[in-house]
């Protein structure tokens, strides 16, 4: 698929029909992959990738990339259509300047997933069939895609792109693969349980703001936790407020919006499963109002800025009515 | 830093008797900020009021604090009072230690304790107060009222003799309203067209009064003062310029078998009409329904024989845009369907009638010419039952309304007299549950009826209505003085139907987000001192679409409704609530999400150039606030991701901080 | 834990400005008792009311907090209660995922006529709250040492 892409890259920009390519580089590592804007042939055949560490969701670059003049080309993979669509929506991309191509994706592994399966001195990695074959300093190693994709992947939601200019290789199904089974097994728990869960996860958090960084949903022009007249925001850490609340607050902002990507999980160096957090207000919003998938298109209005009239209360919460 | 001087009010032994008003000026002295802190027995007082101005000379304060009453007592009062010091009358808040503290706690050390509270957030939040200003919009010389009988009528005939160009829309093709349909009128036994038509005639003469009629208001927007209306002015298929009224078409039209609506259907219209003799617009329509022309193109009888070329079959719905600054409701009411009461055998009979087909049996334009006769048979009824409060004060679950219908004991009083007056050979009962006669001389017409007439007056209800093959309707009834059973042989059964607010109007109160009732009639202001305002700002309410009215009651609320339009119109600027929402647009993403959740319509976007830190410029697109048109809500403040969305007087910050100022150990 | 009975928490309510504000004012008019715990801030609208507000006074100390508002379909401003009842049980539903006691908060509709049912939820509101104790947890998810 790299060589594809490659090919399409430099066509367009040959034909003058882009003028700038975004897609991934290779970092140190063979796993630290970079988002990277190329703007010739010669700058793509030097770094261009596209492999099973290409997790990276490309849409948010492109509120800058698409506001600086000139025709740009995204490669976007399913997951990162829907993030497109909708910062579209929420008028962010300028969309006449953005020429996308839709890539497949069989599910991005990173660094992270794998050696915490003790694989180690990561040179390489690809595909073979429904496994990975990683090439190490200590020889190929084969693992079932299975066991070496993070949780965001295995209970990926589609593999269809909801929008494309033009489509690279084969288009997918949207799926169900209960990603919302880790949300169940959390509110079949106890109140003290989930505290306790909840407790322990985000003491972990050392507040990097990699999270709030990734997150297409965070695109704000400034976030409310850089402005003093939010009422949140504090110089200091001194204000227990705006850690113990972070992100309850930021789940709260991107409820609605959010397009269950995973991002936020993936680059917390604490390994904080953040995205448990969104898709307990992507379920509780299917399960009272309706299925809504954001991103899904550019126009439908958004669960919080609608309403029906005869809405569950509040109450439905307090009196549990909602877990039958 | 502030300046700020706090104020707490004994209220007598209101706020004195629970709270330790010196133990609260003493704590909140020490608060940071606060300059001055004292108390007095009655700050809204003009002693109050005075040492409240002084202190601000005084001590140059920057802020003041009221610990008083609610905020919704005398907010205003306090305000106006700062404000005549020169400093702005929104850097004042109130700490409500009298409703909401002294008022409801019996322990002292608790009620004192926590009015301490309260003030600590109220100085919390005027610390954080900006002084605010408030807007001024413009407002449009002119009013809309939407429906034109007796209601609508009196109040554009009353706006306009004040000057000011009032549009009517009407949906029904002629002005006039229920009251075109009935005989006479109570408690003077005036004709009803006698004295309605000569103001119709007003209407249309009025230049300063527009009628569109055959209309109806299909969008509204805007605000008080600058309402942006468009109306759908119904294809007639008839020029209305051209037509002179003459009635020629009428005549020939071949389709004569339509029910007329004028009539309540007991007789037949053609299919192209005018509804009455005295119609204003007086001008055809064509019943699009049932004209053989219009359906398939086969006829064009009207065309032929109308001189003035008059016919119009390719006409099309118009929509007319209008701004105005004020909008009267007066979509008057129905009398309700009585299909479900099958005990009064209504739709068994034709010879049981609604009271207002009642009326028209008794009109001189009407099916009969005037002479009471049987539906039926057309023969001259002996004996006749009128059964008041059907449907109304009803209390079952979906049947009728619980309230009651208002008009309908005097007009039942009224027919009882009419026909014993013009038929002294017949036997007229009543059955009524109570007789509300409360009005100027209405006790007087119904003891007329009852004494001079000699109509029999039963308290009971009639259970059920059996017509016989003789034509007869068998009425079961019991008298509930006498404690018996009564069975009359009736030639006619009256029934006095309840009332109903017109269907158009719920979707109408939606339209000008004007609030209704459970039963559809429209809200007031305040059930005593504001009855004929909406609680929406510019919507005013005139006759029957409030509440249940008879016709001097109707009349009376249409003058009222002018009059307080007539203030509105009176101004050139409205000032408007200064508590906004505002943007910033150096945050704010362009998201839509605000507009999305305004109910206003408040918010637009633009694109702009911004200078960015990086020195070079960038356009984005961002929200920006009507502040004449917002109302201050607050909804688009949560909707923001970015928090650039604000409201003033009620900013983020503000509210935290009394959150804060509550919540501190 | 403290003792139940000498326990008094802390609780925040906030009323819109046309309905509940004015329901209280009621309440205290015909002098219906309820607890001097609580506490009102007046908004405009229940809509006015961001999630933020709830999260920092529980984490400010809060033991509970209250949001009333028109009863849907009465808002002054028309929809704004609407968008409030989306907010407040998609934040509700959050914290008890958290492991936040849902009893905690609450969201009532009060009228201006409703003097009696605003007093009645408070006290009803202030016991409850009372039962479950000092609220430790908000204060707390982060471990903070």
């Amino acid at each position: 698929m790299q060589e594809v892409m490659l090919e399409k890259a430099k066509e367009l920009l040959q034909s003058g029909a882009v003028d700038r390519v975004l897609g991934w580089k290779a970092g140190e590592f063979a796993y630290d992959i970079t988002p990277c804007v190329f703007a010739s042939a010669q700058e793509l055949e030097a770094g261009f990738v596209y492999n099973d560490f290409c997790g990276n969701n490309l849409s948010k670059y492109l509120i800058k990339e698409s506001r600086k003049g000139g025709k740009v080309l995204a490669f976007l993979k399913p997951c990162d259509t829907y993030s497109f669509n909708q910062l579209i929506k929420e008028h962010r991309i300028v969309r006449e300047n953005v020429l996308v191509v839709g890539v497949p994706c069989q599910g991005m592994t990173d660094g992270e997933t794998l050696k915490a399966k003790g694989v180690k001195g990561i040179l390489g990695i690809k595909t073979e069939g429904e496994d990975f074959v990683i090439n190490t300093l200590y020889g190929d190693r084969t693992m079932a895609k299975k066991d070496a994709l993070p949780e965001r992947c295995l209970s990926c939601k589609s593999k269809k792109h909801v929008v494309y200019d033009e489509l690279l290789g084969q288009e997918g199904d949207k799926l169900d693969s209960g990603r919302f089974d880790l949300v169940n097994k959390l509110e079949a728990m106890d109140p003290e349980e989930r505290f306790a869960f909840w407790r322990g996860e985000l003491s972990r958090c050392i507040r990097c703001n990699a999270c709030r960084n990734v997150c297409p949903a965070c695109s704000c022009e400034k976030c409310v936790f850089d402005n003093d007249a939010s009422g949140v925001a504090q110089k200091a850490a001194a204000d227990s407020f705006e850690e113990n609340m972070f992100h309850i607050i930021r789940a709260f902002h991107v409820a609605g919006r959010c397009t269950d990507c995973g991002e936020c999980s993936r680059v917390c160096p604490q390994n904080i499963p953040l995205h448990l957090l969104n898709r307990k207000f992507i379920k509780d919003i299917n399960t009272l109002y309706g299925d809504y998938q954001a991103g899904e298109d550019t126009v439908s209005r958004a669960p919080l800025t609608n309403f029906t009239e005869g809405d569950a209360e509040p109450s439905i919460v307090t009196k549990g009515g909602k877990k039958a | 830093m502030q300046r700020i001087g706090v104020f707490v009010c004994w209220c007598g032994s209101n706020i004195a008797a629970t709270v330790d008003v010196s133990a609260v000026s003493e704590a909140l002295s020490h608060e940071p900020g606060v300059v001055f802190s004292t108390n007095y027995q009655y700050m809204c007082s003009e002693a109050g009021q005075n040492l409240i101005k002084d202190a601000v000379r005084e001590h140059k304060l920057t802020g003041v604090v009221i610990c008083s009453c609610s905020p919704r007592m005398h907010e205003m009062t306090f305000r106006k009072a700062v404000a005549s010091t020169g400093l702005n009358p929104y850097m004042v808040e109130i700490a409500n230690i009298r409703e909401q503290c002294s008022w409801i706690h019996k322990d002292k050390a608790a009620a004192t304790e926590k009015a301490i509270i309260l003030g600590r957030a109220a100085i919390a939040k005027v610390h954080l107060n900006a002084p605010l200003t408030a807007g001024q919009s413009p407002v449009t010389k002119r009013a809309l009222v939407i429906g034109g009988g007796i209601a609508g009528i009196q109040t554009a005939l009353d706006i306009a003799d004040a000057g000011f160009e009032v549009d009517i829309v009407e949906k029904q093709p002629t002005i006039g309203g229920k009251m075109t349909q009935i005989d006479k009128t109570f408690p003077t036994l005036d004709c009803a067209a006698c004295i309605l038509t000569p103001k119709m005639v007003d209407c249309a003469q009025n230049e300063k009064i527009n009628i569109f009629a055959y209309s109806e208001v299909e969008e509204v927007k805007g605000f008080v003062g600058n309402f942006h209306v468009k109306i759908n002015k119904k294809a007639r298929y008839v020029d209305t310029t051209k037509c002179t009224g003459c009635g020629e078409c009428t005549e020939k039209c071949p389709m004569k078998k339509i029910p007329n609506e004028f009539n309540l259907g007991l007789d037949n219209r053609r299919a192209i009409y005018i509804p009455f003799a005295q119609a204003v617009p007086k001008v055809a329509t064509i019943d699009p329904d049932h004209c053989n022309m219009l359906k398939n193109g086969k006829c064009g009888l009207c065309a032929k024989v109308c001189s003035a070329g008059a016919i119009d079959y390719k006409q099309k719905d118009e929509t007319i845009e209008r701004e105005y600054g004020a909008i009267v409701v007066a979509t008057g009411y129905n009398p309700i369907k009585l299909d479900q009461y099958d005990e009064f055998a209504y739709s068994q009979s034709p010879d049981v009638v609604s009271s207002l087909e009642f009326e028209r049996l008794t009109n001189a334009a009407g099916p009969t010419g005037g002479t009471l006769l049987r539906p039926s048979d057309g023969k001259h009824p002996h004996t006749l039952v009128f059964v008041q409060c059907v449907g109304s004060r009803c209390s079952q679950e979906g049947k009728g309304k619980s309230y009651c219908s208002k008009i309908c004991c005097m007009y039942t009083a009224k027919h009882a007299m009419l026909t014993r007056e013009k038929y002294p050979d017949t036997e007229v009962y009543v059955f009524y549950i109570d007789v509300r006669s409360p009005g100027k001389n209405y006790d007087e017409f119904y003891r007329r009826a009852v004494e001079d007439y000699g109509v029999h007056y039963v308290k009971g209800m009639v259970g059920k209505v059996t017509p016989r093959s003789d034509g007869k309707l068998m009425v079961q009834a019991s008298d509930l003085l006498a404690g018996e059973q009564m069975h009359i042989e009736a030639d006619m059964v009256v029934l006095a139907a309840a009332i109903e607010p017109d269907k158009s109007a719920r979707p109408l109160a939606t339209m000008l987000t004007a609030s209704m009732d459970t039963n559809d009639f429209f809200t007031e202001a305040h059930a005593k001192l504001r009855p004929v305002e909406s609680p929406t700002a510019g919507i005013f309410l005139s006759g029957a679409c409030q509440g249940p009215k008879d016709i001097p009651d109707t009349v009376a609320q249409a003058g009222a409704a002018a009059s307080k339009v007539i203030g509105l119109l009176c101004k050139d600027q409205l000032t408007c609530n200064p508590c906004v929402a505002h943007a910033d647009q150096l945050m704010c993403n362009g998201c839509s999400s605000c507009e999305k959740v305004c109910p206003y319509g408040a918010i637009t976007y633009e694109d702009k150039e911004f200078r960015m830190p990086d020195r070079t410029t960038a356009i984005r697109r961002v929200a920006s606030v009507n502040e004449a048109v917002c109302q201050g809500c607050g909804a688009c403040t949560v909707a923001c991701p970015s928090g650039a969305m604000d409201l003033k007087g009620f900013s983020n910050s503000q509210i935290m901080a009394e959150v804060d100022a509550i919540c501190k150990m | 834990m403290q003792d139940v009975k000498t326990f008094r928490p802390k609780i925040v309510a906030f009323c819109c400005n046309w309905c509940s504000y004015a329901g209280a004012d009621l309440a205290g008019t015909n002098r219906l008792n309820y607890p001097a715990d609580v506490k009102i801030i007046r908004v405009p609208c229940s809509c006015r009311v961001n999630p933020m507000f709830i999260l920092r006074a529980f984490q400010r100390g809060a033991d509970g907090v209250i949001l009333c508002g028109c009863h849907p379909g009465d808002c002054h401003y028309s929809t704004g209660n609407y968008y409030a009842r989306r907010r407040m049980t998609l934040l509700f539903s959050m914290l008890d995922y958290l492991g936040i006691e849902k009893e905690r908060t609450r969201v009532e509709w009060v009228s201006a006529a409703e003097g009696a049912k605003f007093a009645a939820t408070m006290n009803e509101f202030v016991e409850t709250v009372r039962q479950l104790g000092p609220n430790k947890r908000l204060e707390d998810l982060r471990c903070k040492k």
